[in-house]
């Protein structure tokens, strides 16, 4: 008489990530594993993958997965592309057919590098920057072509997502067949949003990918503040605006990740009020400036780019995020189980505090077009709340132990 | 007798299948191994039996029980003894958010740090006292809305020397029950409608037994738990928003 | 053609008064409870109530009586109750009284209807069709009586973006921001001049702003010397009377507001009558005692948005930058437009007054049918601003027609950054709403100057009764804003998802920004 209907189950959606700091490639059974844990945390709705370091043969290039309902809207892409973009190679993503996935749409990976002349001002209204210039060529893209999303675009690494439990996405995409030096992985529970392909996480602009537990209440206000700067959100999940608004505050305004982090989930007033100057003026413009960027509500994420991945919870930590670490690699999930499932005997286990970022980036100089968005010594605030990055203290225990 | 089970590759629907059954035909000692991420364990269970488990178990940890005794050998996560009615968990390392939550009665004692959100809307009734001790320090909110209980907060055994005893918003809509801390805590993180004592000679004895029980459980010095003066904190009215409503 | 000569011609004629003949209201005197105290007629500033010698009796005149209901409010025994008029004109679903009686006034005295209040027509009222989202398990709803709940907002310019320097291990501003004006509950005390009101009500609206942490507006009449200590919580207001406007004056506050316009009476100017004008009056006003107090329609050095500007920057360089300067106008058809152009001519806060704003004295026709409603008003400039992109350019502030909390929530979801109530904080201090303030004497003490009348609302009671009502709905904001899932206000700021509408058509969908409930 027992029937397990794991589907039937509420619980919310589950959170994985790992990273090696000296950019050995880890592979993909890892985080298949590690999410796979939480499955109870997802209803088969929605899973996904980023994963970091995987086409090292185009570094170069930005690599483009396409996720397109039909063969007329794929022609339309490949039509802009031709365009816009100089393509140095594409293909079908390899798939394999999985019990219970049935009409999926169709997957292709373009890597390209802009292409400046022709009708140049049109789209990139004469900016230099080559970044930029993607991301207007995505939101055109996911925009303006009915039936076809660019799922992620950034350069080495790639996303990976769909209907289905997260063993079934990973079975689909052949995941086991990649090694990755940072990987996250999402379970989804889909909750105000439908569940589609598009709508799995993780959400990715560049080679920002981000995976999320929550909901983020603050949405409608987050949406219209990134339209102000030219971002469109197409993908009707609420996550979508976290990944515009870390390519908005790290590399268009330039905020060191951790003043990000802290506009996305700033202290309180009271706290800040207690705060000793130059941090009370800093707080204080950064949450009157970036008031509309404040992700409000209950939040986890686990946010990677070519060079770091990071960890954040909202600022009274309504959803659970668990972090560890054992020599090189640091994990962070929705539970400890997920970790010591890939990881059972980690040198550190710790729950980050509310709005404390947990921030692990690559060693100088590990990969070709490293980013590094750490500025020197990690924010101090001389509150009752420590906002220290746990990783920096690490690192200097490490110095003393080496 | 003890009887052990391997959860290994148990979804914790079979894992607590199995626990009731055992208990069922008699067992007194259950141990667990594996156990990695397995939620509502003994959940529910109105038994006397003692039972130890090794790894890391999930959410909801013996909600709901009345009466057993949970040793985790190691770390627990979120909710662990969520509206609990009796019995005892212990837990050698630590324990997520909300511990505790709207708990009626027994006994949690944690030997490390906890989370957010801990002790929430603890109550009594009559004789049911719940008590939570917890060996580390707290995160924010811990003792919301508490409207009975005693939680005792030692800040001994934690992984964060720098941090406070507890994080913010300690007590806030505290309407009833005790918080001792073992030491000071900055005025900022007590609430203008709790106050903050020193502890009397009743306080004293009602702690002795409670630690004398917690020491012995967790390996504590007693001696050592004693050195550092206790306080404890207490709403100052039953009833904080009386004055809230126009009507 | 000359009216004057033709009352000489006939000077015996008995002038008919039509106007008099059907009174509003009904004052009903119990007479087994009168106990012939007399307080009604010193109480009564109409004189409606009154003495019969002969007959040693009170009398009625029900024609004066403007349904104050400050008799019936004092009357020891309980012996009054002043009901609507039972006397009635036939059915009639054009012609109702309301416009009957304006003619016979009109005709009686050849005169420019005047009223007091906001716009009394039933045009929808878009806040009744909008209503607010609540957390359902997705998401829980926060507690705000024991999570933290925020409602500081920051008035002013922001920048695009903020920028910082490392030094010594610790981030530093490149630029110092602002100057902002910090406020602990998004609503402000609108523009109301001493003069319309009394110095109690302004002495307690300043108190109040002052321990709210929040502002109040001294509205065009100059700032009484007793109130410069609440300076932290005051702006000034520059309009086109200049009125007690001097240098000290606009140092004054932390922000000066340029009154382009007011949504109760758009389009003209003031005019306070030289009986309202007494000493006090006369000092901060800096006028004569008992003369006219006259403000223009237009500021006569503003005749277009460069002129703007060049107000604006006449006032910062006046004020050494310190100050912000908003900038309010009434919301008229072309705002949207209107509202940018404030923007960019440098205003640091744009104020956007409705069809429903309160007032003291406007022509009937200018308070009825002038202007648009806010809330329309304000979702169109809101998404303007946005889609130039300069909507952290200004802040953007509405009055008129809030009513309560939930009109806050629901303002502050469109897209403002705070409110100015005006009339609510006149009721708190007792105000029935019978719009005769332009007369003088206010019954209840608070649209008036009259000496003795003052004494009848103090500053204590003022202070207490509108802080306690700010008090009220800041408690109230907090509740819904953490059934929605939100702790702080800026998450609410623009947030139209947070809005359904029910029952609009699909023009005022879309100009609102909003969709219907269901959807």
């Amino acid at each position: 008489m027992e029937i397990f209907i794991p589907n039937k189950e509420i619980s919310g959606c589950g959170l994985s990530g790992v990273i090696n700091r000296k950019g050995e490639l880890i592979k993909g059974e890892v985080i298949i594993e590690s999410i796979c844990c939480q499955m109870d945390r997802g209803n088969g709705l929605g899973a996904g993958y980023a994963a970091y370091g995987i086409y090292p043969e185009f570094a170069e290039h930005y690599c483009l997965h396409v996720m397109a309902d039909t063969k007329k809207a794929l022609k339309e892409v490949e039509e802009i592309l031709a365009h816009k973009c100089y393509l140095v190679h594409q293909e079908k993503i390899p798939t394999r057919p999985v019990p219970g996935i049935t009409s999926p749409p169709r997957f292709y990976r373009y890597f390209v590098k802009p292409r400046y002349e022709g009708d140049l001002r049109e789209i990139c209204e004469g900016t230099p920057d080559e970044d930029d210039y993607m991301v207007r060529l995505v939101m055109k893209i996911n925009r303006d072509v009915p039936g076809a999303y660019i799922i992620s675009s950034g350069r080495n690494m790639g996303a990976f997502k769909g209907v289905g439990f997260p063993d079934q996405i990973a079975e689909f995409f052949r995941l086991d067949e990649y090694s990755a030096y940072i990987w996250t992985a999402h379970n989804r529970f889909p909750t105000n949003t439908p569940g589609w392909w598009g709508g799995a996480h993780p959400f990715t602009i560049l080679d920002w990918s981000i995976v999320h537990n929550g909901e983020i209440s603050s949405y409608g206000t987050n949406r219209r503040y990134l339209e102000m700067f030219g971002y469109h959100c197409t993908l009707l999940t609420d996550t979508e605006v976290v990944a515009y608004l870390l390519d908005l505050l790290i590399r268009r305004h330039g905020l060191p990740i951790e003043l990000a982090c802290m506009a996305l989930a700033p202290p309180f007033w009271e706290e800040i009020d207690r705060m000793e100057e130059p941090e009370r003026s800093v707080c204080t413009a950064i949450r009157a400036v970036y008031g509309p960027a404040m992700l409000n509500g209950p939040f986890a994420i686990l946010f990677a780019y070519n060079g770091g991945l990071v960890g954040l919870n909202d600022r009274v930590k309504l959803r659970p995020l668990v972090a560890a670490k054992k020599g090189d690699f640091y994990y962070m999930a929705s539970e400890e189980a997920a970790i010591r499932a890939i990881c059972p005997d980690p040198d550190e286990v710790w729950c980050p505090k509310a709005g404390e970022p947990v921030i692990v980036e690559l060693e100088p100089d590990t990969i070709p077009n490293q980013r590094s968005y750490l500025r020197g010594e990690p924010f101090q605030i001389s509150s009752p709340v420590c906002r220290i990055s746990l990783v920096e203290e690490e690192e200097t225990e490490e110095e003393e132990e080496a | 007798m003890v009887f052990e089970i391997d959860a290994k590759d148990l979804h914790y629907r079979e894992l607590n299948q199995q626990i009731r059954k055992a208990i069922a035909e008699g067992a007194k000692h259950l141990v667990i191994k594996h156990v990695n991420g397995h939620r509502y364990l003994a959940a529910g269970v109105s038994a006397e039996v003692d039972i130890d488990v090794y790894g890391v178990p999930g959410l909801d940890l013996g909600a709901f029980m009345r009466g057993p005794r949970i040793r985790v050998h190691g770390n627990t996560q979120d909710g662990a003894g969520n509206t609990m009615d009796e019995g005892k968990i212990i837990v050698e390392g630590m324990a997520g958010d909300v511990v505790g939550y709207a708990m009626r009665g027994g006994k949690i004692f944690i030997a490390s740090d906890v989370g957010y959100r801990v002790g929430i809307h603890m109550k009594s009734y009559m004789d049911k006292i719940p008590v939570l001790v917890i060996g580390g320090k707290a995160g924010d909110f811990l003792g919301e809305y508490m409207a009975g209980g005693i939680i005792v907060l030692l800040g001994l055994n934690s992984r964060y020397p720098e941090r406070p005893l507890a994080g913010m918003f300690l007590g806030t809509g505290m309407h009833g029950g005790v918080i001792y801390v073992r030491g000071h805590l900055p005025e900022t993180q007590i609430s203008p409608v709790l106050k903050i004592e020193e502890i009397d000679d009743k306080d004293k004895a009602t702690l002795e037994n409670i630690l004398i029980e917690y020491a012995k459980d967790l390996n504590f010095d007693l001696e050592e738990i004693w050195k550092e003066k206790f306080f404890k904190i207490k709403p100052k009215t039953h009833r904080p928003y009386g004055k809230l409503y126009a009507y | 053609m000359n009216p004057q000569k033709e009352t000489k011609a006939k000077p015996k004629r008995k002038k008919v008064q039509f106007s008099k003949l059907y009174p509003d209201f009904y004052i009903e005197r119990d007479w087994d409870k009168c106990i012939k105290c007399k307080l009604c007629i010193r109480e009564c500033t109409y004189e409606a109530h009154g003495w019969d010698d002969k007959r040693e009796t009170l009398t009625e005149d029900h024609s004066k009586c403007v349904g104050c209901h400050r008799c019936e409010a004092t009357c020891p025994t309980g012996a009054i109750v002043i009901k609507h008029h039972p006397s009635r004109f036939r059915e009639h679903d054009t012609w109702k009284p309301w416009f009957i009686k304006n003619v016979y006034k009109q005709a009686d005295t050849g005169g420019v209807l005047l009223s007091a209040t906001g716009c009394a027509v039933p045009f929808r009222n878009y806040w009744d069709h909008l209503v607010l989202d609540a957390c359902q398990v997705t998401n829980p709803p926060i507690d705000p009586l024991r999570e933290p709940m925020e409602l500081r907002t920051y008035l002013g310019p922001k920048p695009d973006k903020v920028e910082v320097v490392l030094e010594n291990g610790k981030y530093h501003l490149k630029q110092k921001p602002g100057p902002w004006i910090k406020l602990e509950v998004p609503i402000m005390f609108a523009a109301m001049s001493y003069g319309a009101i009394s110095l109690h009500v302004h002495q307690g609206l300043a108190r109040a702003a002052k321990d709210l942490g929040t502002l109040y507006n001294t509205g065009e009449g100059g700032l009484h010397a007793s109130l410069y200590e609440y300076g932290s919580n005051t702006v000034v207001q520059c309009a086109s009377g200049r009125f007690g406007l001097h240098v000290d004056y606009l140092n004054a506050g932390v922000a000066i507001e340029i009154k382009i316009g007011q949504g109760a009476k758009p389009g003209i100017g003031g005019h306070l009558p030289g009986e309202k004008v007494t000493e006090e009056i006369s000092k901060t006003r800096m006028i004569p005692v008992g003369s006219d107090a006259i403000s223009p329609a237009p500021h006569h050095d503003i005749y277009s948005i460069e002129d703007l500007r060049g107000l604006i920057y006449a006032l910062k360089e006046a004020t050494e930058y310190k100050k912000l300067v908003f900038v309010k106008i009434a919301a008229v058809h072309n705002a949207p437009a209107i509202a940018s152009g404030i923007v960019r001519a440098g205003a640091d806060a744009v104020v956007l007054c409705g069809l429903r704003g309160g007032t003291g004295a406007a022509p009937t026709m200018f308070r009825d049918y002038v202007g648009i409603p806010i809330e329309l008003a304000l979702a169109a400039v809101d998404e303007r601003l946005r889609q130039e992109g300069i909507r952290h350019w200004a802040s953007l502030i509405v009055s008129g027609g809030i009513r309560c909390s939930a009109d806050v929530v629901k303002a502050i979801a469109l897209g403002a950054d705070a409110v100015y109530i005006g009339t609510p904080a006149l009721i708190a201090v007792g105000c029935t709403m019978c719009g005769r303030c332009f007369t003088g004497k206010c019954p209840w003490g608070i649209a008036t100057n009259n000496p003795e009348l003052i004494k009848r609302l103090d500053p204590d009671t003022a202070y207490e009764k509108i802080y306690n009502l700010v008090h009220g709905w800041a408690h109230e904001i907090q509740e819904l804003l953490g059934a929605m899932g939100l702790n702080s206000i800026e998450s609410l700021r623009g947030n139209r998802d947070k809005l359904r509408a029910v029952g609009l058509n699909e023009v005022e969908l879309r100009i609102l920004g909003v969709k219907h409930a269901g959807e």
